[in-house]
């Protein structure tokens, strides 16, 4: 019996070249549309970094002399691993209930989750302006309460492009987490149970191993949107947080510096690239497709 | 040192099991002696696996006692109960080798790491799986895996073992195959086991006794033959194998016996409890294989063939007898056995002793 190999397009079988010209028309149409919408600006976009009309490698220069940008790069990192592991730290416990808890209650979370998540994400950033400003709901309740003597300063630097983004991204950390964890298999908490494993044992040794591919799925996807995010850091940052996405929004809308802006944009391609190709070497790229399926047996 | 009557390894005192809206388990008593291999058989939603998880301790129950070995475990975590089990979908820790999930209880345990090793290694060996230990659950064919699910629940010498539908999931030849290695182990083992299905044949082969469980209660517990043979009431009667079930009266005669009226008037002789007075209104149960066609002279209950069908080793007649009753017969594919065609008019043979009476 020859099987596919996996994650081989089909292309492949045992080595041997099986490409069927019919059924490969199929990608046809996709195949057009990413060439002419992606491929092309993309190159386009590469081009405009090294020439300026001629060849050169002046914008590299400058990205690395000026740490203004250095800084904006650092404060994407920065930003995105913070949202990454905020959202894990809130999801995993929300997808566990999730995964575990009745019909109901999961479909009552489910909607509580989906709700926002329908909503665009420019009217939750405003919402926030309104929700963590001066005289937001927030900072009235703890001035009320005594809790501070003057408005917390919520916005316009970290902590409101934390909250926002983490409230935008936090759906994409809970689905593929909760799409892993409901097909661990109940019975097999039971049976550690009754082998001899408490609780947080069993945890530890079944649940969470087998949640792991939820896990990468989870942060890769997180991750790679916020290091990319702009709405959200562009409304509710300040001056400090500066972030590559919204410096190429100055770049190409105020300074009108077309060919720094490609250049900020091949660096941030290229950061998304190395972190996708890191985690693909770490756990195998196959889980975030192939998302559960160690648990769904 | 026992207290009285908590002789059995395990044993269950109105045990039982309410749900919102329903009763699962309705106050159940039974007590398993050690060794035994008891299996609770019913149709689904009897509450034989509610029972099952309540002793495992995976479900509380809502009020009755749990005894194991005499000493009360109904509050006990199911970790602290020291009880196998065994599931139908084999719950194997996916991302574990074979050898892994077998020394899985024993790592729990916190035992020594050579301790581990050699034991794991036995129990494979138990299951005839040794070699396999460095494979993954899902490199194993069904049988397999359930035999790395029962060498898991055996390795830590469980004082009892529990199976839920453990063979439900294999085909048939596997899975005679797997009960004959379940009767092995039973008993090279001498472990107690209880044992869920819905299969009665499964239940018939396997068990030293059959707890027949409906709607939440035990109809009637004893060893296979006496559920057969001696069924105590019509539930009983029907769920195991088949039976003519004939409602009517009986009329005493002398000498033990007495007729059993039918009635749309058949008359049928049966044998007499010595015990008390015949049971009124009551019901006769025949099984099938008991009547037989009766040589040649005009003695037996006359009936008309209405319908056969060859099933290999018998077969199997429908036939019409007075007052509208049909009565199934098996007769068996052999020389010494009479023959019918359809449309023919027959007389059955019943000894009184092969027909069994109960209260209607």
């Amino acid at each position: 019996m020859t099987e596919p190999r996996r994650g081989g397009l089909g292309l492949w079988r045992r080595g041997r070249r099986v490409w069927r010209p019919r059924e490969g028309l199929l990608v046809l149409p996709a195949l057009v549309f990413y060439i002419l919408v992606y491929l092309y600006p993309l190159t386009r976009l590469l081009a405009w970094s090294f020439f300026d009309p001629g060849p050169t490698l002046k914008f590299y220069g400058a990205l690395l002399a000026e740490p203004a940008y250095l800084k904006a790069l650092s404060n994407t990192l920065e930003i995105s691993v913070a949202a990454t592991v905020l959202s894990l730290v809130l999801g995993y416990p929300l997808a566990y209930l999730m995964a575990t808890s009745g019909a109901r209650a999961r479909s009552l979370l489910m909607a509580l989750i989906l709700i926002p998540f329908w909503t665009s994400i420019l009217v939750r950033s405003f919402a926030w302006i309104v929700i963590l400003g001066n005289n937001g709901i927030v900072n009235r309740t703890l001035l009320s309460l005594g809790l501070v003597s003057r408005p917390a300063k919520l916005l316009f630097d970290m902590t409101g492009v934390q909250i926002g983004m983490v409230h935008v991204l936090l759906p994409f950390m809970v689905f593929p987490l909760y799409g892993v964890m409901s097909r661990i298999d109940p019975n097999l908490l039971r049976v550690a149970r009754s082998l001899g494993a408490p609780p947080r044992r069993a945890f530890a040794k079944v649940f969470l191993p087998l949640s792991l591919p939820g896990v990468a799925a989870g942060c890769v996807l997180v991750f790679l949107l916020a290091i990319g995010f702009y709405v959200t850091p562009a409304l509710l940052g300040g001056a400090g947080e500066i972030t590559l996405a919204t410096m190429i929004d100055m770049m190409v809308n105020t300074l009108l510096n077309w060919g720094f802006a490609a250049t900020l944009g091949v660096v941030l391609l290229a950061v998304v690239g190395v972190i996708f190709v890191l985690f693909s070497r770490l756990l195998g790229l196959h889980r975030l497709t192939a998302v559960g399926e160690e648990g769904a047996r | 040192m026992q207290e009285p009557g908590t002789e059995g390894a395990l044993t269950l005192r109105r045990l039982t099991k309410h749900y919102p809206g329903f009763v699962a388990v309705d106050g159940i008593d039974l007590s398993v002696a050690a060794g035994e291999f008891l299996t609770l058989l019913g149709p689904s939603g009897s509450g034989k696996t509610t029972t099952l998880m309540m002793v495992a301790g995976f479900t509380p129950p809502t009020s009755g006692d749990i005894l194991l070995n005499g000493r009360s475990v109904t509050g006990l975590a199911p970790e602290r109960r020291n009880i196998g089990v065994v599931f139908q979908n084999y719950a194997l820790f996916p991302h574990m080798s074979v050898a892994e999930n077998v020394a899985f209880p024993l790592r729990m345990r916190r035992r020594p790491r050579a301790a581990i090793e050699q034991k794991v290694a036995a129990a494979l060996d138990l299951v005839r799986l040794a070699g396999l230990g460095q494979r993954l659950p899902r490199q194993l064919s069904g049988g397999q895996q359930q035999r790395v699910a029962l060498a898991r629940a055996l390795v830590f010498d469980p004082e009892l073992l529990l199976m839920d539908e453990p063979l439900g999931a294999l085909d048939k030849n596997l899975r005679a195959q797997m009960q004959f290695e379940l009767k092995r182990l039973h008993g090279e083992l001498g472990i107690t086991i209880v044992y869920v299905t819905h299969d009665q044949e499964e239940a018939l082969t396997m068990s030293d006794r059959v707890a027949l469980m409906n709607k939440g209660a035990i109809e009637q517990l004893g060893a296979v033959e006496d559920l057969y043979e001696r069924p105590v009431n019509r539930f009983v009667a029907e769920f195991l194998g088949e039976s003519n079930v004939i409602e009517g009266r009986v009329e005493p005669a002398p000498d033990g016996l007495g007729w059993f009226i039918a009635a749309g008037g058949l008359r049928l002789p049966v044998r007499l409890d010595a015990a008390g007075p015949p049971p009124r209104p009551a019901l006769l149960v025949i099984r099938p294989e008991k009547l037989g066609f009766a040589n040649g002279d005009a003695s037996g209950i006359p009936g008309t063939v209405r319908e056969l069908v060859y099933v290999g080793d018998f077969t199997r007649y429908r036939i019409g007898v007075e007052g509208g009753i049909e009565l199934i017969l098996k007769a068996p594919n052999n020389r010494h056995s009479r023959r019918a065609g359809k449309g023919d008019t027959v007389r059955l043979a019943l000894e009184p002793g092969d027909a069994h009476l109960l209260a209607g």
